[in-house]
């Protein structure tokens, strides 16, 4: 399965890219894209505690399955208004 | 032909402006949010619109800041201000909620954010001005990054979580203060 990671603010500078495009197991959770992602950028292991997550659009869970062509977002702090 | 594409691009300028909910690079206008308040609803019945412009600052932390620059999941951050205008009116049921945020690079003095509240009574539009601007803090998914003299740094504020009732109550106490 081929899913799209979104990045914002401080997350897409550690890691480069706006946009990344990853394959992963049938049946990983969103949590497990994060660890993956994670190992690839060390500098992003901290945010495991403070970031939110998104597929397709919709505030997720890091315990929510995702499925072939999600877009999955994460999210650090929010800083609006 | 150019006569009708006109037309349509008027249309879809008139809409954009004239909408409650709104993100996106355009300078904001504070009338166009009052309008778009005043219309959805019957002619002649609020009492009251509040208002709220946020400014981009000169100082923030003990620094001089430059300028800011804003970021967002526009499509999530859209859901979230429609989620916003739900909760308030399960609230305050009778007030209605315009709010839109910009992004990109702001200068000193430029308004980064826009509510308006309508409500047929002050005290309801006021407190849901208010709930509706600790909302976005605590729930959209936009950041601001902000260049001071000396550097840069990207501001991160809330965990954003929408499911969160203790931010909620929070926003909702503070609104009501």
């Amino acid at each position: 399965m081929r899913v799209t990671v979104r990045l914002f603010a401080r997350l897409r500078d550690i890691a480069g890219a706006a946009e990344l495009a990853r394959d992963v197991a049938p049946g990983a959770t969103i949590g497990a894209v994060w660890r993956e992602l994670a190992g690839e950028f060390p500098e992003l292991v901290p945010y495991e505690r403070s970031i939110s997550s998104a597929v397709n659009a919709d505030y997720a869970r890091m315990d929510d399955v995702v499925r072939d062509g999600d877009e999955i977002a994460f999210l650090p702090p929010v800083s609006g208004g | 032909m150019s006569g009708f594409s006109r037309t349509d691009r008027d249309l879809v300028y008139w809409e954009r402006m004239t909408s409650l909910l709104a993100i996106g690079p355009d300078p904001l206008d504070l009338d166009r949010l009052v309008t778009a308040v005043g219309a959805s609803a019957p002619a002649g019945a609020d009492g009251a619109v509040v208002t709220f412009l946020g400014l981009v600052r000169n100082h923030n932390l003990g620094r001089i800041v430059r300028h800011l620059e804003y970021e967002a999941y526009e499509p999530l951050a859209l859901k979230v201000f429609e989620r916003i205008a739900g909760e308030t009116r399960d609230r305050w049921p009778g007030v209605r909620l315009a709010l839109h945020h910009r992004v990109g690079r702001m200068e000193i003095g430029e308004a980064s954010v826009a509510i308006a509240a309508a409500s047929p009574h002050r005290a309801d539009a006021f407190a849901a001005c208010r709930y509706a601007i600790e909302r976005v803090k605590q729930i959209a998914p936009i950041w601001k990054r902000e260049f001071f003299e000396g550097g840069d740094v990207w501001i991160e504020g809330a965990t954003a979580n929408p499911d969160d009732t203790g931010a909620r109550s929070e926003a909702e106490r503070v609104a009501c203060a």
